[in-house]
């Protein structure tokens, strides 16, 4: 079998979490409905919301499911675009795709500032400062990058835009389950949560929100979500998403140790290999997240030939995959383009080994020399 | 399922996914499955999640006559609607801003419209004839030079009648008016022929038809083109429509729900139809009961009951061992009447005392006999404790009683 090393793009279902999607997905009734069928419904629903909000340290009170994380960052984005008081934001030049084209979007009613960050990837106390401006009300910075695995002073970060009177965003759908992570201890007024990266199912995702915060609703027909989120509840997919975040508070540190020891044993291999470049290398990163680029290559072909050779790997979000455009977060950390298109980000999971690892270090040094060798011969031809 | 209380009369409200969708599922979660994300370009996993999205595609336009191209994934009918009525109000705002609906259509397209207001859209919403379907004169009348979008729901969630689409349809191409059709309860209920259908959008939900919830989608008609303003942004996935990893297991369940609809729709609903006879056959000698919306245009498992002079709250609770409804369960929370029986004409009273029975894939002909002699006897009794029963028994006419303030 392929062994696959992306699960920064999505995690397979922890079986576990399927033990408790599956007597939900054949249960009967609609969590609105007032009979019994529907209110157990309702009370699976409330276990799920209580278990998100107990990873990231939150009151289930404040949590909002939506189908995702790309739906709970159009929610925060456009949800508080659509309050007349909000009418400028910033965010950093490193999120995602669903943070960045609904905040482009809407710049008629909300002016956008982009938040640099530093050549590894961060965004530094000195550069939000910079980027707030007077009429800034809303700030919106990710816990940890999906490319590069780096990883944000949340913390910090908030209490800046606290001083200044700012709400405060941050999405944690690839730091939840990875690191700790804390809505309460972080001073946050709302978070983006994803369950495929954390061994749930798609299709379920959650928007903390602060009881203050002058949201409005993005879709309409419905009084589910405390209003926020119009729409028959997935209920299966959220019973699966609270399994998911239970067990991944359960098992956070032995999963981080281990996702730890096999990028400590990539990078290390990765050292021997003069062509290659971890990026952000000085950064704190993810355990399980290792983005570098190797001279001379294409990041595209290189992916292609890995899969030939049963590794799956990417060469950053998923989201944008299939673009020849080299990655904006690699841009915005000042990589040469050339370099960027050469990169290749591994995301470890759980259920791979050292094995895993050592595959890809092999498969890498083959596709070099043969390459390599080829190019030598070619320059001899001519 | 007939040995089971409550028993479950409620499969409009949701009905449970059927054990082979259900199946089918488990294979596209796990390592174990086809788990990628079909966003991935650069592995077997993200393509064999890909194509196993592009298989429940067609399965789902196959069902419905439609292209598969023309099939775009979201989380559900209420996600649709607001894609379908935001995205070509926003698009085509320039051409016009005002929408003609119905007064009985889903909060999810009502609220979506009321939203449009606030943005400064008008919206005309019709009142459907008694039995609760829509009269062409009228809507015709309704339509404006700078009428942009017409949204009419296939089947009634509560009532069950089916619109005539076709006719509809008709009109507005005529006119070059867009046409929603929201179509959340009629797969596999009522035949849908897109093809020969003048609808450019049409929304669909999964757990309607015994897939998974959490999952729909829109027909965005291609010929001739419809255009949307996207209401998610991120990734442009779905053809830039609707942004967001595609849940595979979900498209899957979707995929696998209507397939099965399609080749089972016939002798199902041929099955439901003979339970809803029977149910109504039991009831129909009571006094003081009435059957909202039409009776003949109305799919096989829809009866929505009204029972005089008895409350409709107290009824639900007397009929503990049902799992029914008064009438939607978005609705359900408020003890309101049901907006769709006053758009109807019905009085405050009739509508509060109303009853949906939604009769399913897995519903008995004991679960029917049971509930008639159940709903019968809850009647009885409730009647028996009413003043207004005794004074209606007693000839007084009710409404020229002047009733003292309080």
């Amino acid at each position: 079998m392929a062994v696959y090393l992306d699960h920064n793009a999505t995690t397979p279902l922890h079986e576990d979490v399927l033990q408790a999607m599956l007597p939900v997905m054949q249960s009967m009734g609609n969590p609105s409905s007032l009979h019994r069928f529907g209110r157990l419904q309702k009370d699976t629903i409330e276990r799920a919301r209580q278990q998100v909000a107990d990873l990231v340290n939150a009151h289930p009170d404040q949590v909002v499911f939506t189908s995702g994380g790309t739906e709970a960052n159009n929610l925060l984005v456009k949800g508080m675009a659509a309050s007349a008081d909000i009418n400028r934001m910033a965010i950093s030049s490193v999120e995602h795709m669903s943070m960045l084209e609904p905040a482009a979007e809407i710049t008629d009613k909300c002016a956008l500032d982009y938040i640099a960050v530093d050549r590894d990837g961060r965004v530094t106390p000195d550069t939000l400062e910079q980027a707030i401006l007077p009429d800034t009300r809303l700030v919106s910075v990710m816990s940890a990058n999906n490319e590069t695995g780096v990883i944000q002073d949340i913390a910090s970060l908030a209490e800046i835009a606290a001083r200044k009177n700012i709400w405060f965003h941050t999405d944690a759908s690839q730091a939840a389950g990875k690191i700790d992570v804390s809505f309460k201890d972080w001073g946050v007024h709302a978070m983006t949560l994803s369950a495929h990266k954390l061994y749930g199912p798609t299709g379920a995702g959650a928007l903390l929100v602060d009881k203050r915060l002058p949201l409005h609703a993005l879709m309409h027909g419905g009084a589910q979500e405390h209003r926020l989120r119009a729409g028959t509840e997935n209920v299966a997919a959220i019973a699966g998403f609270g399994a998911a975040a239970e067990l991944a508070k359960k098992e956070l540190k032995e999963r981080a140790v281990h996702a730890l020891h096999l990028r400590e044993a990539l990078e290390q291999g990765l050292a021997q290999i003069p062509q290659a470049t971890v990026f952000a290398q000085n950064a704190r990163r993810l355990p399980n997240t290792v983005q570098f680029g190797v001279r001379g290559f294409d990041g595209e072909t290189l992916l292609m030939q890995l899969d030939r050779m049963g590794i799956a790997v990417s060469s950053g979000s998923a989201c944008t995959s299939g673009k020849t455009e080299p990655s904006h977060v690699l841009r915005a950390m000042g990589v040469p383009q050339e370099l960027a298109l050469s990169s290749v980000r591994v995301s470890f999971g759980k259920d791979n080994t050292i094995a895993d690892a050592e595959k890809l270090l092999q498969a890498l040094g083959e596709i070099i020399d043969t390459t390599s060798k080829s190019a030598v011969m070619m320059a001899a031809n001519v | 399922m007939s040995d089971k209380h409550p028993i479950y009369l409620d499969y409009s409200a949701t009905t449970p996914v059927d054990e082979r969708v259900a199946e089918k599922m488990c294979s596209y979660l796990t390592r174990e499955g086809v788990f990628g994300n079909p966003a991935s370009r650069s592995h077997t996993f993200g393509w064999e999640a890909e194509a196993a999205v592009e298989e429940a595609r067609k399965h789902i336009a196959d069902l419905v006559g439609a292209n598969p191209k023309e099939i775009v994934f979201t989380s559900g009918a209420t996600e649709s609607d607001n894609l379908a009525i935001k995205g070509v109000a926003h698009f085509y705002n320039k051409k016009g801003k005002h929408i003609v609906t119905c007064k009985t259509e889903h909060k999810a397209v009502l609220d979506t419209c009321r939203q449009l207001e606030r943005e400064g859209y008008e919206v005309t919403y019709l009142d459907p004839e008694s039995n609760g379907l829509v009269d062409l004169g009228k809507l015709e009348a309704a339509l404006r030079d700078d009428t942009i979008l017409v949204s009419i729901m296939h089947v009634n969630n509560e009532i069950g009648v089916i619109q005539d689409i076709a006719a509809i349809g008709e009109l507005c191409r005529n006119k070059k008016i867009l046409f929603h059709v929201d179509a959340a309860q009629s797969p596999g209920k009522v035949p849908i022929n897109l093809e020969e259908l003048k609808v450019d959008l049409m929304s669909f939900s999964a757990h309607k038809v015994y897939g998974p919830k959490g999952i729909g989608a829109l027909y965005v008609q291609r010929k001739p083109r419809v255009r949307l303003e996207a209401q998610m942004h991120g990734g442009g996935h779905e053809r830039g429509m609707r942004s967001g990893t595609l849940a595979t297991h979900q498209i899957v369940g979707m995929g696998e729900a209507f397939r099965i609809a399609r080749e089972e729709m016939e002798i199902e609903n041929r099955r439901i139809h003979a339970l809803r006879d029977r149910l109504w056959n039991g009831l129909k000698d009571m006094e003081e009961v009435y059957v909202n919306g039409d009776l003949d245009q109305r799919i096989p498992g829809n009866i929505n009951i009204s029972f005089n002079f008895v409350e409709g709250e107290s009824l639900l609770m007397a009929l503990k061992d049902l799992a029914i409804s008064s009438g939607s369960a978005c609705t359900s929370a408020s003890l309101e009447p049901s907006y769709v029986l006053r758009a109807l004409g019905r009085n405050d009273e009739l509508a509060h005392s109303s009853i949906r029975f939604s009769i399913g894939r897995f519903t008995t002909e004991k679960d029917v006999d049971y509930t008639i002699d159940h709903v019968r006897s809850a009647v009885e009794k409730l009647r028996e404790l009413s003043p207004l029963w005794d004074m209606y028994k007693d000839g007084i006419d009710l409404d020229s009683i002047e009733w003292a303030a309080h």
